[in-house]
């Protein structure tokens, strides 16, 4: 399944997506940074309740396809535009990370 | 060694938004230079993990990278406090990280390990209250 055809879809909702194009591969789950960046594999959807700027180099530098805020977690401004400008698609959804894991399992 | 293209940052150590940004712009200059993306991931998670670490634990510092026919090489260099005991450092789940970082998602004490998982060479040289240079390499087969 493509980013895209995630948002608007199943409970998740796109907060930047720059990139809707890219395949998702597999679901990754984690909140300690350097923990993702070793273990989540390149086109997994990493879900997260992380919200802070770091996010996005993890994201791109270890190549998830897109970045899911669980549990109705926000960002700040500038983070959004951070991701835009560095081409991160983030999604969101008030499921708790089970709930939107389960629910990826069925979808993609 | 006659194919050598080199690419210089600096790592500011007091601008903790932008941590990571050396990083991300080496990994386009890699895409351009139309290497293989698994090659480019494992330099992007290297180099990420090491500029990080420079900017948590060592004031910021500067990194090089090489690009040579048959492999990438990275340094990066810091003045920081050195590290005491390198093969503690090394073992997974071990950080000196305060509180305050540790909220933002660091101090899983992974990042060297990763540096070391995901290059084909590393090595650290640190003096405790001089610096620290780790050298890494990635294998262009
Ligand atoms: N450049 C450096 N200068 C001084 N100390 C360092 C440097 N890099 C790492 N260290 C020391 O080595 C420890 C382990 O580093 P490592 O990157 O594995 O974990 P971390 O940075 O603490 O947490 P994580 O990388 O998982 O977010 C650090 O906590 C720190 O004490
Ligand atoms: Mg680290």
């Amino acid at each position: 399944m493509k980013v895209k055809d995630l948002s608007g879809n199943y409970g998740f909702e796109a907060i930047t997506l720059p990139d809707g194009d890219r395949e998702i591969d597999g679901v990754y789950i984690g909140d300690l940074l350097s923990w993702v960046m070793g273990r989540a594999k390149s086109g997994n959807a990493w879900i997260t309740i992380m919200s802070n700027v770091n996010i996005l180099a993890v994201a791109s530098l270890a190549d998830t396809s897109c970045i899911i805020l669980a549990e109705d977690v926000t960002l700040e401004d500038d983070v959004i535009k951070t991701a835009i400008d560095k081409e991160i698609n983030i999604l969101k959804t008030s499921m708790d990370i089970y709930s939107a894991a389960v629910t990826l399992s069925s979808v993609i | 060694m006659s194919d050598v293209l080199n690419f210089h940052f600096e790592v500011d150590g007091n601008d903790f938004k932008s941590a990571g940004h050396a990083s991300f712009l080496m990994k386009k200059n890699l895409r351009q230079l139309g290497l293989p993306p698994e090659t480019i991931r494992r330099v992007s998670i290297a180099m990420y993990e090491g500029e990080i670490n420079m900017v948590i634990h060592a004031r910021g510092g500067t990194a090089d990278v090489n690009v040579y026919e048959d492999c990438i090489e990275i340094i990066l260099k810091d003045t920081g406090p050195g590290i005491k005991n390198i093969e503690q450092a090394m073992q997974e789940g071990f950080s000196t990280a305060t509180d305050n970082i540790r909220s933002l998602g660091f101090g899983a004490g992974m990042g060297l390990p990763n540096m070391k998982r995901y290059t084909d060479y590393m090595n650290i040289e640190s003096e405790v209250g001089v610096g620290t240079t780790i050298t890494m390499k990635v294998n262009l087969i």
